[in-house]
Parts: C-alpha cells; structure tokens; sequence
C-alpha cells in the first residue's frame, strides 16, 4: 500500500477544512456557512453510523433516521419537562435509541434481504407516526427547545464555534471507534458475515448475537447525532424521522463509499452543499441532484471514496 | 470396539414425497477415514447437512462423542470439534486466505465481542492460521485475497479453514470437485497426511481417491445405506456393482 494516495489527500483536505471552518467564518464574517456545517457535521455523524451496519455489516436499514427522531425527543421531552442538564439528557438519548436498537434488531434480524429493508423501515414509520401522535410535545407540529442542552459551564452549546467543534469531536470520536471496531475481533466477525454468514456459521460463529451487538452500537451512534441535531435546530419535530431523512442518509452513505472510514463524510458534505446550492438556483434543485446522483453511483462504484481510488491507481 | 466418534443411527429427512434420507445409520470411529459415496442423487449432501446442523432430520439422531447434537445449531457443533467443507467452495471472497482461516481460529479462542484491539495482529491467531496454511502448502499466497485465488488454491484454503479450528472430526463435501489431475493428486497426498490426525468423513465422486483414502466405505443409494465396510468388501459386494458400480473397472482398475 502506497503511503500517499489521492483519496487520503482528498480525505486530509476535507478534515482540514472542517477543523478551520470557524476561522473562515469568523474572518469572513459568514455566519450561515457555520450553521450550515454544524448541520452538515452532525449528519455526518449520523451517515457514519448508518455505515457501520451498512457498509461494515451488509444491514440494509431503511429506518436509520428513527435514532435522530428518538435522540432528539429525548433532549425536547426532557427540557419540556425542566430537565435542562446535558448530562440527563444526552445519556437519555444515547440509552433510549439503545434499546430501541435492540427490540427492533432483534425483531429485524430474523428476515433478510428485501425484507429486512421493508421491516426496518416500518419501525422507523411507527415511531414517526407515533411522536405525530404526542400531542403533549406538539404532535405534527413538532416542539421547540426553548433552551440548549446545559453543560454546567463546562461548554456551551449556545455559542456556535463551542457547538460546531462539539459536533466535530463527537464525529472523529466517532469515526475512530468504528476505525478500532472494524478492525477488531468483533469487525471482523461482522465482515464476515456480510460476505458470507453461512461460511461463518459452519466455522463457529453465531450470527445473529453478533449482527445485533452490531446494529445497536451503530443505533446507539445515531441517537447522538438526534441528541445535536435538536440543540442546532431548537426543535424537534416528527420530520426528522420520517422515511425520506432515512433514504437521504442511505444516499450519504452510498455516494461517499460504503464500507470506508470516511466516505459517509464525504457524502454528507457533497450531498449537503449539492443541496444547498441547487435550492439556491433554482425551487427544481431534485432535477438536477436526481441525475447527478444517479451519475456517481453509476459509474463510480465504491462511491466518491471508489472513484478517488482509482484516480490513483490510473 | 470403544464409543464411535460419531453415530448416526436411523436418521430419516423427507422433501415432500422424497425420502432422501432413508433410515441411514453408521459410525466412525476415532481416527478412521469414512468414505460415503453414491450415485447422484443419492442425498450425500442432504445427509452431510444433518451432521454438520444446516438441515434438520425428521427422525433419526446423531451423536458426536456421546453426546447427542441432533438438533445443535452449526455453530454450537463446531465448538464441540466438528468441521466441514463445503461441496461447493464457500469462502470470505473479499478477505484475504490468511483472514479466512484466522477467523476459524478465532471461533475456536473465546467469544469475539472485543471491539478495541485490532484482530489482525493478534498473534496467536494469525500463527495458526499461518500454521494451516502451511499445512495445506499455501503459505506464500496467506496475504492474497481469495477472490484472486485458483479453484484448486480455494479447495485447499478450505480445507485449512476447517484445520484451524482443531477438529476432532472433519466432514469433507467433495474435496476434488473440480480439480484437475495434478491438483487432485495433491489433495490425496494432503488428506492422506490429515488422517494420521484427525477423524475424517469423506464424500466423493472421484473412486480411485477413496478407495486409495478410506478405511471403511459406505454406499449410499436412494437414501439408504446399501452396504458399508472396508474397500475390498465394498469392491466385492454384488449390491454395489450393480446399483452403482457399473463401470467396474473404474474400481479394479486402482486396485
């Protein structure tokens, strides 16, 4: 393996340019472009956990965007009720999209293939229809977080260069545990049974406890991403959680490469600022992010990460 | 005789109308090589799959050791030394030969839910499986992906997957299958090494490596056990010439 490739440039210039994304702002005096990359950042987080089942683990889930939904009630419902702590509020999160993981991933793991999809994503449409049904918290209307999670002092997420590199830590943090997981027993153990489960089996391995050991770590990551996304935007609502937010972390995930380390980022920041820009030109901004899309998964397999590889390989 | 290693005693698999697995019964005992053989169609496959968990009899059971593993799932047999290959190869494409087998090493060395230490430096795991490797003669491809492996190469890494998980008994699917004359011979010269260590049940098609390989034969036809003993037996018996021997001189021949 070569010690210098295009992709790991790529990759470093991007971490470079998310690590100084403040600076640029603050000497530019753009104050949107942090309130869009503290989104971009924390979607990231998210598409990066959607990857580590994904990509890693071969689990096509279709539902993953329900551990935004359950990450962020949890910070609404509980500054709703007076409990303003972060360190209620992000463990609830955390633990809440935790157990959801593992009732659903357990129920989801018995099928396979198409169907696993179509299960995960039904989950994921209860739980929207259900917080649609809270009208305690706003119902359809969603609920708005007068107050930031409270650190007590120790960092405030009200300011936004605090909030914008919270996030950023909470994504390498992140990526590095799934850097050490994949390459760990248990990664492999779970590559494994993505490339062949019943090779697996006959050697000693049984799947499923794995699979779903698998599925709620990477839940459990995402309930993180829920727990910012609700302190960035000040509100939650059921959209955060309905099935078009899952498709777009699943299109992070596959245009950025699956099964990479950093790809899921790439993904999130192209498709974001593809987003973003095209909405600016014109109100038909999908007609032209459909094809593009269609574009780089066509003819770069492997995604953004797939094709930088072969940059250099040519 | 002591316990036989394994017993399979009136073991009976039905698919719809067809009775593949016809009141089979035999044992092999510890260190011998159990040939099984029969025409196509005779529920080798079907019967394999009843030892190794991946189908369940409908009546009938198997015991490995004493203990009775009927309804054990594949993997909990494989703890218990029971190790397979597959008819059709059945691997990691996208790891690499030494991956492969590490992982059946790793199988057998505790529970695999540690998340921080990275795997594939090991030690312990990556000797094994280089041991393995070098048992079947394919040490210097260990850092090759299998994707990128020959046919005959992959039938070996199989047979080094089941090794590294230090079987008491080996179930082998067609090892030859597909292999070419020379390769076939390395496999024979291979397996007659293995069967000084290990038990080892033998399905194939190829007559001259079973009858150069087995201790005991049995034949298989329709499901049921036609006749079973050592290869002179076999090759005498007027049942087997005429379900299944027809071309006899496939047989003498090798004599």
């Amino acid at each position: 393996m070569k010690a210098f490739t295009v992709s790991k440039a790529v990759t470093a210039l991007m971490l470079a340019g998310l690590l100084l994304l403040p600076l640029y702002s603050y000497l530019s005096g753009n104050i949107f472009i942090m309130t869009l990359f503290t989104r971009i950042v924390i979607l990231a987080l998210a598409a990066a956990s959607l990857n580590l089942i994904m990509g890693f683990g071969g689990m096509m889930s279709f539902g993953h965007a329900v551990y935004l939904g359950i990450g962020g009630y949890a910070v609404g419902m509980l500054a709703q009720e007076g409990t303003g702590s972060g360190f209620i509020q992000f463990p609830v999160a955390l633990a809440a999209s935790a157990i959801y993981a593992l009732v659903i991933g357990a129920l989801s793991l018995r099928t396979r293939g198409v169907y696993f999809i179509m299960i995960t994503l039904a989950f994921a449409q209860m739980a929207y229809y259900v917080a649609s049904g809270l009208a305690r918290y706003g119902g359809d209307d969603g609920l708005t977080v007068y107050k930031r999670s409270d650190f007590s002092g120790l960092i405030n997420l009200s300011n936004r260069t605090q909030f914008y590199y919270l996030c950023l830590a909470c994504l390498f943090a992140v990526i590095f545990l799934i850097w050490r997981i994949v390459n760990s027993r248990f990664g492999l153990v779970v590559q494994g049974l993505r490339s062949n489960e019943q090779r697996m089996q006959a050697i000693g391995f049984p799947a499923k406890r794995y699979q779903l050991v698998c599925f709620v770590i990477s839940g459990t990551m995402c309930g993180l991403a829920g727990a910012l996304l609700a302190n960035n935007t000040d509100f939650v609502s059921p959209a955060m959680m309905y099935w078009t937010r899952s498709g777009d972390l699943m299109v992070m995930v596959i245009l950025g490469g699956m099964g990479t380390l950093f790809g899921p980022v790439m993904g999130a920041v192209v498709y974001l600022l593809l987003e973003e820009f095209l909405s600016q030109i014109t109100e038909y901004w999908a007609l032209i992010m459909g094809p593009l899309l269609l574009l780089i998964v066509l003819f770069g397999r492997g995604g953004i990460m797939g094709l930088l590889g072969r940059l250099n390989r040519g | 005789m002591a316990e036989p290693l394994l017993r399979v005693e009136k073991l009976v698999r039905r698919f719809g109308g067809i009775t593949a697995t016809d009141n089979v019964s035999l044992d092999v005992a510890a260190g011998e090589l159990h040939a099984i053989i029969g025409p196509n169609g005779a529920g080798k496959t079907t019967l394999i799959s009843q030892l190794t968990g991946h189908l369940e009899p409908h009546s009938g059971s198997v015991s490995l050791g004493g203990r009775d593993i009927t309804y054990l799932p594949a993997y909990r047999r494989c703890a218990l030394g029971l190790a397979r290959s597959f008819q059709i190869t059945s691997l990691l494409l996208d790891f690499t030969a030494a991956d492969n087998v590490a992982l059946a090493a790793q199988a057998h060395a505790g529970h695999s839910f540690r998340f921080f230490a990275n795997a594939r430096k090991e030690r312990g795991l990556r000797d094994a499986a280089h041991a393995a490797l070098d048992r079947v003669g394919l040490l210097h491809r260990a850092d090759v992906v299998v994707s990128r492996l020959s046919h005959g190469e992959r039938r070996q890494i199989e047979l080094a997957v089941a090794l590294a998980s230090k079987p008491k008994l080996l179930l082998l699917d067609e090892p030859m299958a597909g292999l070419g004359v020379t390769e076939s011979q390395r496999m024979v010269t291979l397996l007659q090494e293995l069967r000084k260590e290990v038990s080892i049940v033998l399905v194939e098609h190829d007559m001259p490596a079973v009858f150069a390989l087995a201790d005991r034969i049995s034949v298989l036809v329709y499901g049921r056990v036609i006749a079973s003993g050592d290869p002179a037996a076999i090759r005498a018996n007027e049942d087997v010439k005429r379900a299944y021997l027809g071309d006899q001189h496939v047989v003498t021949h090798h004599g």
